[in-house]
């Protein structure tokens, strides 16, 4: 898998875009395996870095979501309330919520999507 | 792969070889599946007085096992609580193999020596001696029989026979299994080359039935819809055998046995709790160890296990309630982080097998 390079990625496998978009990586949907729930906040919300702002749920397991940067959500992927699969088939593409910035310069500790990938492997190997 | 009572387990096998929970639950229900459980255990009792020996720890009545049957059984301390949940084979006239858990194995095995000192019996430890392997599914049985010469067909459900098996001779092959449909159980010599060879061997014989290899996750949810019980969560030594639901296995007028005359008392005592089959009306999932709330908020049980179930697509779990919470479309609320969430009590199992025709 090759992580697009036009975003930036924590450590909790969540990418946010420069405009505040956030949804979970490619390794985080594989590890969940079958998603069956996401839960998101309202519009309106305000969220934390590095606080849960959310939950996706799979088959097997449930898990926090983490906001990679703070903000305040102004919009939110409806179509995943009735379509979860959706993050399998395409984690990159399938945006969760996307968030009006508090500070963009919280991203820039964020990992690049070279030295994300090379995180990911690391965990797989665990 | 995840720890699990020692072991190196699975949760589920790679989306790239058509895995995942969800195919591998599909695939036991509408095909075949085949799971690797050689953490399970074995204790063998045998000798003259072996009979007596089960009887007087198993709650069923093994004197009514014919040789090739099996049973599903527990054993109970004195206070009708759960040591395990057991299948007891009848392999011969005084020949008996008990097949436990893999986190309960060695409690087991000293409690069965512990308790069996006062009978004419041999009892082993075998647990280490076989590698098993589950085929479960509609065509399981088209899949078993074309790597063994025994009579398949001619084996009923919770029945054993023996046969050669991929080249292996005298392997036991039980018609039982912990996924809610037809499938075998057969238990091979726990050599590692040998097993890695018989699991291939039945994976490319499978390939024109779909089989896929099925781990730990499609397990759990296999059987949840079955709902049959879990250890340290449906059935544990906090719970008795009336509370778990398990009363048709129970013989109570069989001659004395473990935990006998505690449940006698609990029966004459009344039921206080007991397990529900709940399905998720609003949106969520319950999971383990979740509270049960009433309409107003009062915790009043909890969730032994949950989860979506595959198959039946929707939202599944199995709770301890007061009785007068547990009628058939009694509302209750699951609380999912820190909300109530609305659910009703269904019937259980939430799933049985069509019937064959």
């Amino acid at each position: 898998m090759t992580y697009p390079t036009d975003r930036k990625y924590t450590k909790e496998h969540e990418w946010i875009t420069a405009d505040g978009t956030i949804g979970i990586t490619h390794y985080a949907q594989e590890s969940l395996g079958d998603i069956v729930f996401v839960d998101m906040p309202k519009v309106g919300t305000e969220i934390t870095a590095g606080k849960t702002f959310g939950t996706v749920e799979s088959v097997k397991a449930v898990s926090d979501l983490y906001a990679p940067a703070s903000g305040t959500v102004t919009e939110v992927n409806g179509a995943l309330a009735t379509a979860p699969e959706q993050v399998n088939k395409d984690a990159h593409g399938s945006w969760m919520v996307k968030i009006k910035l508090k500070d963009p310069n919280e991203l820039n500790p964020l990992l690049s999507a070279s030295d994300y990938e090379k995180f990911a492997g690391e965990e797989a190997g665990h | 792969m995840v720890e699990f009572n020692g072991w190196d387990m699975p949760v589920e096998y790679p989306a790239s070889i058509g895995c995942g929970i969800v195919s591998e639950h599909m695939a036991v229900r509408t095909g075949v599946g085949i799971f690797d459980v050689s953490h399970m255990g074995d204790i063998r009792l045998s000798g003259p007085g072996a009979l007596d020996a089960v009887q007087h720890i198993s709650m069923n009545d093994a004197a009514r096992l014919a040789v090739g049957q099996a049973q599903y059984s527990a054993l109970l301390y004195p206070e009708g609580t759960f040591v395990d949940d057991v299948i007891v084979h009848r392999l011969g006239q005084d020949d008996y193999l008990l097949v436990i858990n893999a986190g309960t194995r060695e409690k087991d095995f000293s409690w069965v020596r512990d308790n069996t000192r006062q009978f004419n019996c041999r009892v082993e430890h075998l647990s280490d001696d076989f590698t098993q392997i589950a085929i479960q599914g509609p065509k399981g049985v088209n899949l078993l029989q074309k790597l063994t010469d025994a009579n398949l067909s001619a084996v009923k459900f919770y029945w054993v026979t023996r046969g050669t098996v991929c080249g292996l001779r005298d392997i036991l092959i039980g018609r039982t299994g912990y996924s809610a449909e037809d499938g075998f159980e057969i238990y091979i010599p726990a050599d590692e080359a040998t097993s890695a060879r018989v699991w291939n061997e039945i994976l490319e014989a499978g390939k024109e039935f779909g089989v896929v290899p099925c781990g730990l996750g499609a397990r759990n949810t296999l059987r949840l819809e079955g709902s049959l019980s879990l250890y340290g969560h449906e059935i544990s030594d906090t719970i008795n055998v009336w509370e778990a639901g398990l009363d048709r296995f129970c013989k109570m007028e069989k001659p004395d046995f473990i935990g006998r005359p505690a449940l006698e008392k609990a029966r004459a005592a009344g039921l206080k709790k007991t397990l529900v089959g709940v399905e998720m009306v609003d949106r969520g999932i319950a999971r383990d160890g979740y509270k049960v709330l009433d309409d107003s908020g009062s915790e009043i049980g909890y969730v032994t296990s949950g989860s979506p179930a595959p198959f039946l697509k929707k939202n599944i779990a199995l709770a301890y309630v007061p009785t007068e919470h547990a009628a058939i479309g009694s509302t209750v609320k699951i609380e999912i982080r820190g909300q109530g969430v609305k659910a009703q009590v269904i019937p259980i199992p939430f799933y049985k097998r069509p019937k064959k025709s």
